[in-house]
């Protein structure tokens, strides 16, 4: 199986700048939109692609993210329209690698096996469960294994020498840096570089290291360049900036226009 | 399969009850989990701490609680009716015992914050207890529609110097205190501990809650042989998140000939949507860190639960009983909100106790094994908590369901 990460990682590299990964939720505000959206990310530069699936209680989102979901959710979201958004985002772009974020809860309701296996079908290329951390593990990699799925998992800045270790060992595709503590979307400023986490999953060979939570302006991707990163997942600045245009009542172009002014900025600050 | 995968891999890890438990939360709480967990192994062996602990279990909290045996209620059946007096002790609920327990074990970590969920208010006013008690700093995660609907239990806590804020996010109920308490410790746990107030969630929760309250079965145990001279025919609690269960049925499950009886909130009815029956009517799945049995629609979402007592109202429960479910040591049934009115009124009116509502399942269903059994039997019940905090709600219920 072609492994879209490594190439796109392969070609940022090549361009001399780091991966800007967008994240949005699937079906926020509704599943059309929503596929609009997405593709106007990727027209908009995206290197890869974060998609949440929305779920009943985010314990590890914030206020914007809950507040994306609900909507999602209110507007009839189902699991069983994702193969419908997986569908018509490889129509658009074959190239572009998909990462789903998907509680456990869903993953286990759905079937484990059945779920990776789907994944693998609809060409999605990794999955992250935010709640299963690395010694939970066993639940899912003999499965991404099995199908050809990468699993992600998270590298937060208080995680013990043995967990970075294994989250190293584990992850694939790419590795997801926690930024700061706490929950999506909540602070400002992204507090001082984390050479010693970063420094640490080098030590360990772990797959590309994209960083997330307080990824909200350029001068966080900047510091990102500096820390040594290969790229920068901006979540809750984009849906929050997504929600307060709906909410004004903007025209969907105008969203998008809006979102395609926002990833310009982000992409710019990409170059090393 | 996948079935096995699970069992395989959950046979060598701790925090596992067969194959349900375990620490399905965010990797940056592993850290504070395991921290708690190092704490709790090792205040468990520490004279010190369980000197202090006993001092305030019996001193302040009032233990051990009596063992009453039933003199009207029930007595024309073939029960013999023995309550553990859990609705005795401070704080009117068997909610004391861990709370007090958890909050020397914040002091220990050498935390000075305590965080927890409460529903109707019962474990934030625990919580808030042995916070004034042990100086530390309280704030308690309440559902809005709970903090309007129990504004004396908010004004407890205040009162004792807790710090209570109204949850809005989803259905600002109980679960969506948990969420909103998890993520509040995704920031906090340096200086914060999460005093989770049920035997559910991560591990090493579900452990260490049952090791604080476990108290109650040993005790009734005891009292057991002292009053009859044999072990109890059965052992009935209620179970919500199921820590008070757990509590009366942990020194007995390796007495298999006593029957274990789970009472959950059947609610409107188990037919309906309107019930709180997760073992009964939930699905395997992940909820609040534990995998067990939770309710959830037809796509995986979390379904809202219901019950006449706030104290029931959960839509997971703890992964004991998940296992005790599962592997048949225990029997779970079901209670409506009607029936429960019917029972707390019943042991009112018979022994001149009002008893919680979450208890009065318990008590309600004696009445079906009454029916059941056709020999004598010891019944130990556990009599969690006290009905004064119910009194409101049950007189406005009583309207809706008999209007004059």
């Amino acid at each position: 199986m072609t492994n879209r990460y490594q190439k796109t990682f392969e070609q940022c590299k090549n361009e001399n700048r780091i991966a800007l990964v967008p994240f949005v939720v699937i079906g926020d505000p509704d599943i059309e939109i929503s596929i609009k959206i997405i593709k106007q990310l990727i027209d908009s530069g995206a290197d890869a692609l974060e998609l949440g699936i929305p779920f009943s209680d985010p314990i590890a989102d914030g206020p914007i993210i809950q507040a994306a979901t609900i909507r999602a959710l209110h507007s009839g979201f189902k699991i069983s329209n994702l193969e419908k958004v997986f569908n018509a985002i490889r129509e658009y772009n074959a190239e572009i690698p998909i990462g789903l974020l998907m509680y456990a809860n869903l993953v286990m309701h759905y079937g484990m096996e059945k779920f990776v296996q789907d994944c693998a079908k609809w060409q999605v290329d990794s999955i992250l469960i935010p709640d299963v951390p690395a010694q939970e593990a066993g639940l899912i990699t003999p499965l991404t294994k099995k199908h050809g799925v990468q699993s992600v998992f998270i590298a937060p800045p208080n995680a013990t020498p043995e967990t970075l270790e294994q989250v190293a060992a584990l992850s694939q595709g790419y590795t997801y840096l926690l930024g700061r503590v706490g929950i999506t979307g909540t602070h400002v400023d992204v507090e001082t570089p984390l050479t010693d986490v970063v420094n640490k999953l080098h030590e360990h060979n772990a797959a590309p290291l994209l960083q997330g939570f307080g990824i909200s302006k350029p001068e966080h991707i900047t510091q990102a360049v500096i820390t040594g990163l290969d790229g920068a997942i901006c979540g809750s600045a984009i849906v929050n900036l997504l929600a307060q245009s709906l909410d004004a009542g903007d025209e969907l172009t105008k969203t998008l226009f809006k979102l395609d002014d926002f990833m310009q900025s982000l992409k710019k600050a990409t170059y090393k | 399969m996948i079935q096995e995968t699970l069992q395989n891999y959950s046979e060598v890890r701790k925090g596992y009850f067969g194959k349900f438990g375990g620490r399905f939360i965010p990797e940056l709480l592993v850290p504070a989990l395991q921290q708690l967990e190092d704490a709790f192994e090792f205040v468990q062996q520490d004279l010190a701490f369980n000197t202090e602990l006993d001092d305030l279990l019996k001193n302040y909290a009032g233990r051990p609680t009596p063992l009453t045996k039933c003199k009207n209620f029930l007595a024309d059946t073939q029960l013999s009716v023995y309550l553990k007096r859990e609705d005795l002790l401070h704080g009117g609920a068997h909610k004391t015992n861990q709370v007090l327990a958890q909050a020397l074990l914040t002091k220990h970590m050498g935390k000075t914050r305590v965080i927890a969920e409460t529903g109707a208010g019962q474990h934030g006013v625990a919580t808030a207890i042995a916070c004034a008690l042990l100086g530390l700093d309280a704030t308690i995660y309440m559902g809005s529609k709970d903090v309007a609907r129990q504004a004396p239990n908010v004004y407890r806590m205040e009162l004792m110097g807790a710090k209570v804020i109204p949850v809005d996010n989803g259905s600002g109920s109980l679960k969506d205190a948990i969420n909103e308490a998890m993520r509040d410790w995704a920031s906090s746990f340096e200086t914060t501990h999460y005093l989770l107030g049920t035997a559910a969630g991560p591990h090493p929760f579900p452990t260490l809650v049952k090791a604080f309250q476990k108290v109650i079965g040993e005790e009734a145990k005891a009292q057991m042989l002292e009053q009859t001279g044999r072990l109890p025919d059965a052992v009935v609690a209620c179970v919500g998140g199921g820590s008070n269960a757990i509590g009366i049925f942990a020194d007995f499950i390796q007495d298999e000939k006593v029957r274990l009886i789970g009472v959950e909130p059947a609610g409107h009815g188990l037919h309906t949507q309107a019930h709180g029956a997760t073992l009964l009517k939930g699905e395997h799945g992940i909820l609040h860190g534990s995998m067990t049995y939770v309710l959830q629609d037809d796509d995986g979402q979390i379904q809202e639960s219901h019950s006449i007592s706030a104290g029931l109202d959960y839509p997971a429960v703890g992964p004991e009983h998940a296992w005790l479910y599962a592997s048949g040591r225990g029997e779970y049934v079901g209670v409506t909100d009607a029936e429960a009115l019917q029972g707390f009124k019943d042991l009112s009116r018979a022994e001149g106790i009002i008893p919680a509502l979450e208890p009065s399942h318990a008590l309600a269903y004696l009445h079906t094994l009454a029916k059941e059994t056709d020999k004598p039997m010891n019944i130990l019940l556990n009599l969690s908590g006290r009905g004064d905090k119910d009194l409101q709600h049950v007189l406005e219920e009583d309207k809706k369901l008999n209007p004059k």
